[in-house]
């Protein structure tokens, strides 16, 4: 982020930017920066609060006016408790009963457990008036289908000739992990982000075939699909309580 | 995010390492505008958005290529497909405006807060390195100039 401040404000265009990893933002040196102590992926703070992040996004605009620098000020407003780490230790609702979903095979049970979910994406899209679940053009079940036949058979060629295989995967467990993430936001509760993403990686049968997947990926000769499998499959974090880190 | 003091080891030597690819920036560009009720601003976010039915980020020589989202953009219309999965994305899936505040801008813009709103925003993928953007981003400038724009929000996920 601070490299691209270097290269437009070289060109002669002012730039201004968020911090997520202030000691990054200081080692480059970027020409005007705010520091926010918020999640990795939340640069604005708070989903569905206007004001939040209407603080931030002045906050982070008012750099413009700065005389001299380089500028890097530190934001002084955590998230609200309810979305931030502190609610990570509230319950987390999840109706669906997935200890039976699990029973069979893993594509069958997998299979049932988005049936299970679809009701809840349905509330979630309607409510949000989108789903981000859009990627691989694959509706859940055909992209969990794609999924499980590559694990029985890794030499499955990609659902698209002009995807290769890596990201014709991808691209299918992302949109897979989204209808997850959006169905269960839609269900009674709270649902802090880290612990939906707990939930998705300990609890679903989609976590389950994940970490299968990404033993296929491993083994797999096509460049793609071994990177793929090695890097953006499965979040660190998951893999550091696998002791699964490579 | 976080203070890397409050991460667990393995992440905050993670986010230590990456330190190493962070040295050479040693100049200090700095250009001067007017207030910011005057400034046309527009923003360049490396969160991996783009329109649904753009061609999504991919990893290699294809990872440094930027989108370009239309400053009318529909929520609806916007998906991600940032290479890193180690990120949260419940944040953007409940509200764009948590990573692509547009929404915010446009109300600023009404209220004469800022000037204008760029007619075009653009979307990188930080999984990129970083040195290897320079070309797109420079080519960018010369977009941003011809869009009357003096003012970047630039903004990571």
């Amino acid at each position: 982020m601070g490299a691209l401040g270097h290269y437009l404000e070289q060109e002669g265009i002012a730039t201004t930017q968020i911090s997520l990893v202030r000691e990054h933002t200081a080692a480059i040196g970027a020409p005007r920066a705010l520091w926010v102590p918020f999640i990795l992926g939340r640069p604005f703070g708070v989903p569905g609060d206007a004001a939040f992040q209407r603080r931030v996004l002045l906050a982070v605009l008012r750099l413009l006016e700065a005389e001299t620098g380089p500028v890097l000020e530190d934001y002084p407003e955590d998230a609200p408790a309810s979305t931030a780490a502190a609610d990570e230790a509230e319950s987390f609702a999840c109706p669906v009963s997935f200890g039976k979903a699990a029973a069979g095979d893993d594509a069958s049970a997998l299979q049932q457990e988005i049936a299970e979910l679809a009701p809840w994406h349905d509330i979630a899209a309607q409510r949000r008036g989108r789903t981000t679940a859009a990627l691989s053009g694959l509706s859940a079940e055909a992209a969990a289908r794609f999924i499980t036949d590559f694990i029985a058979d890794p030499q499955k060629t990609s659902y698209r000739e002009d995807l290769a295989c890596g990201l014709a995967l991808r691209l299918a467990c992302e949109d897979i992990k989204a209808f997850y993430l959006e169905a269960v936001s839609a269900q009674p509760g709270q649902s802090a982000a880290h612990q939906a993403h707990e939930w998705f990686w300990r609890e679903t049968v989609a976590g389950r075939v994940f970490l299968s997947l990404r033993e296929a990926c491993l083994g797999h000769a096509d460049p793609s699909v071994h990177g793929f499998g090695s890097n953006n499959l499965v979040p660190r974090a998951i893999l550091h309580t696998l002791g699964a880190v490579t | 995010m976080v203070r890397l003091a409050d991460l667990p080891e393995w992440e905050r030597e993670h986010m230590l390492d990456k330190l190493k690819n962070l040295s050479g920036f040693d100049s200090r560009p700095w250009v001067k505008g007017g207030p910011l009720r005057q400034r046309r601003v527009a923003i360049v976010t490396t969160s991996g958005l783009h329109r649904r039915g753009d061609r999504p980020f991919a990893a290699g020589a294809a990872a440094t290529d930027y989108r370009v989202i239309p400053g009318k953009v529909k929520a609806g219309e916007l998906v991600m497909s940032h290479l890193s999965i180690n990120f949260d994305r419940t944040g953007f899936q409940q509200d764009i405006n948590v990573v692509f505040p547009i929404d915010r801008l446009n109300e600023l813009a009404r209220e004469g807060v800022i000037g204008t709103v760029a007619d075009y925003h653009y979307a990188f993928m930080g999984a990129a390195p970083i040195r290897q953007l320079e070309p797109k981003a420079r080519q960018l400038a010369g977009l941003l100039k011809k869009d009357k724009v003096d003012a970047v929000l630039l903004t990571p996920v």
